[in-house]
């Protein structure tokens, strides 16, 4: 057996066991992102080999989470893509306008700053009134930091920019306090968003919804899961409704492909036809 | 020349590794029979004029990796600006925005590893001019895994740290200039096994 093998029995084994053990199932991601994860965690913790972690992970919950804050990666930002953002405003919003009642599910919104630009633009754009919007992670530490809507200034410059290039009415400023370093989300706008725990590998579908923003979360996902969710997607959505992707994500390799038309190639933004 | 087959070629390269690459593109046969994944440091806004640049010099078909695209014989790759590259068991790509490493993203020490862990010693890793360290951890695990490792000759180099410090982990096979790494890929057998995807 090839020395890639044998780490990749490891990596089934463990996965197996967390799978058995907490019901956490890692099974069906991209094997090379989670592989990474696992090496670096055993450096980070000094364990020898991926064999070694399992007897710990099974008997050692504390070591589990430890492993399991390792394996969720919840890098964002405001604002990620403006062009994408500037799309959604002038090709997306004119045709939700025509719904008295919108619902938005902002799935795998992380620590909250993609899913407040979100509802910036749905303010602006004086959807806020009929809008429903709901934003999901699996991960509850990134859920109370999104709740909590406190983000560090290191960024604001950046994110300042990619809400003006995103077609921005305001200024950014005028939707956050700044005190001790950080940027605190207004509450009025904290309101418009109900954060909750939804988990893509197991959960069931949110019914009709008019749009959905799944960005850079499948890319961590192998094709079987991928296939899975965007199956929940499709049956989520209303006949017409929206689904956005991350910038270098498709539905080019999937067999619901035919059940989406291409909006906007560049900004990877689907309507559902069928 | 040793006789093994390989499946794959990585690059990784950084500073003043355009130069190179359009020498070694300039210099592939157009039936290649592998395909070639690039992971070079760009500039993270650049909206693809690299590979249109690429496109005009090389024989083969230069392509933006896609998220969950089947890697093709006969491709030359290249990451999206801002991503990095991992490859899945099943030969297609896997993208990821996970933090920078090495102050990259994408990363030649991520693509390395993960190309180390799917080919094995079927894989030949390339590290060019550069400069900084990325891409020698990831020749150390290509190396592991029984495949092939060459670096630029760092008197050649228009920045030498990056080979260098790929040299200095000792896992590097072959030390050659651009001259002989064309000599080198022009000679590869041809594996059977590898698909010329006609277009
Ligand atoms: C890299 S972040 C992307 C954040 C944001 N959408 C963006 O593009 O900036 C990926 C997020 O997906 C979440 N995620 C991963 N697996 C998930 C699952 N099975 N169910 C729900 N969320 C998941 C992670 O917790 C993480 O917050």
């Amino acid at each position: 057996m090839k020395l890639s093998d044998i780490e990749n029995l490891e990596i089934d084994l463990l996965l197996e066991a967390i799978f058995l053990r907490y019901g956490y199932d890692f099974r069906s991601y991209a094997r090379g992102s989670i592989r990474r994860r696992i090496l670096q965690f055993m450096q980070m913790t000094g364990v020898g080999s991926v064999s070694e972690t399992i007897p710990k992970i099974i008997h050692d919950e504390s070591f589990f989470q430890q492993m399991a804050r390792e394996f969720s990666i919840t890098v964002t930002e405001m604002f990620r893509d403006p062009q994408m953002f500037l799309a959604l405003r002038r090709e997306i919003v004119p045709l939700l306008k025509s719904y008295p009642y919108i619902k938005v599910w902002h799935a795998g919104c992380a620590t909250g700053e993609e899913a407040y630009s979100l509802a910036i633009l749905i303010e602006e754009e004086k959807l806020a009134e009929r809008t429903t919007f709901f934003a999901t992670d699996f991960n509850d530490n990134a859920l109370e930091k999104a709740k909590e809507g406190i983000f560090s200034l290191d960024y604001v410059q950046q994110y300042s920019q990619n809400y003006q290039q995103a077609g921005g009415k305001i200024s950014l400023s005028d939707y956050y306090h700044a005190n001790y370093g950080a940027m605190a989300i207004k509450s009025a706008l904290k309101k418009k968003i109900t954060f909750a725990n939804h988990n893509l590998v197991i959960d069931q579908v949110f019914t009709e919804t008019h749009l959905i923003l799944c960005r850079n979360v499948m890319i961590y996902f192998n094709k079987e899961l991928q296939e899975r969710v965007v199956g929940l997607f499709h049956e989520s959505l209303v006949y017409g409704g929206f689904l956005c992707l991350g910038t270098k994500e498709s539905l080019l390799f999937s067999k619901y492909q035919n059940k989406f038309r291409e909006i906007d190639t560049k900004n990877k933004i689907y309507q559902k036809i069928a | 020349m040793d006789n093994r087959t390989y499946k794959a070629i990585a690059i990784g390269g950084s500073a003043g590794s355009m130069d190179v690459l359009l020498r070694l593109f300039a210099c592939l046969p157009k039936k290649f029979s592998l395909p070639i994944i690039v992971v070079c440091h760009l500039h993270p806004c650049d909206e693809g004029g690299l590979i249109e640049v690429f496109t005009r010099h090389a024989p083969l078909i230069v392509k933006e990796v896609a998220d969950k695209e089947l890697i093709q014989a006969g491709h030359i790759y290249f990451p999206p600006a801002n991503y990095h590259l991992l490859v899945e068991r099943d030969r297609t790509f896997a993208l990821s925005i996970d933090a920078k490493v090495n102050y990259s993203r994408p990363s030649i020490d991520v693509f390395f590893e993960s190309a180390a862990a799917v080919w094995g010693d079927e894989l030949i890793g390339i590290i060019l001019t550069g400069a900084n360290k990325d891409g020698a951890a990831g020749i150390q695990v290509i190396k592991k895994h029984g495949g092939l490792t060459i670096a630029q000759d760092p008197r050649e180099a228009a920045y030498p740290a990056m080979v260098q410090a790929a040299i200095d982990t000792g896992d590097v096979d072959q030390i050659l200039c651009t001259e002989e790494i064309c000599k080198f890929l022009q000679m590869l057998p041809v594996s059977c096994t590898g698909h010329v995807i006609e277009e």
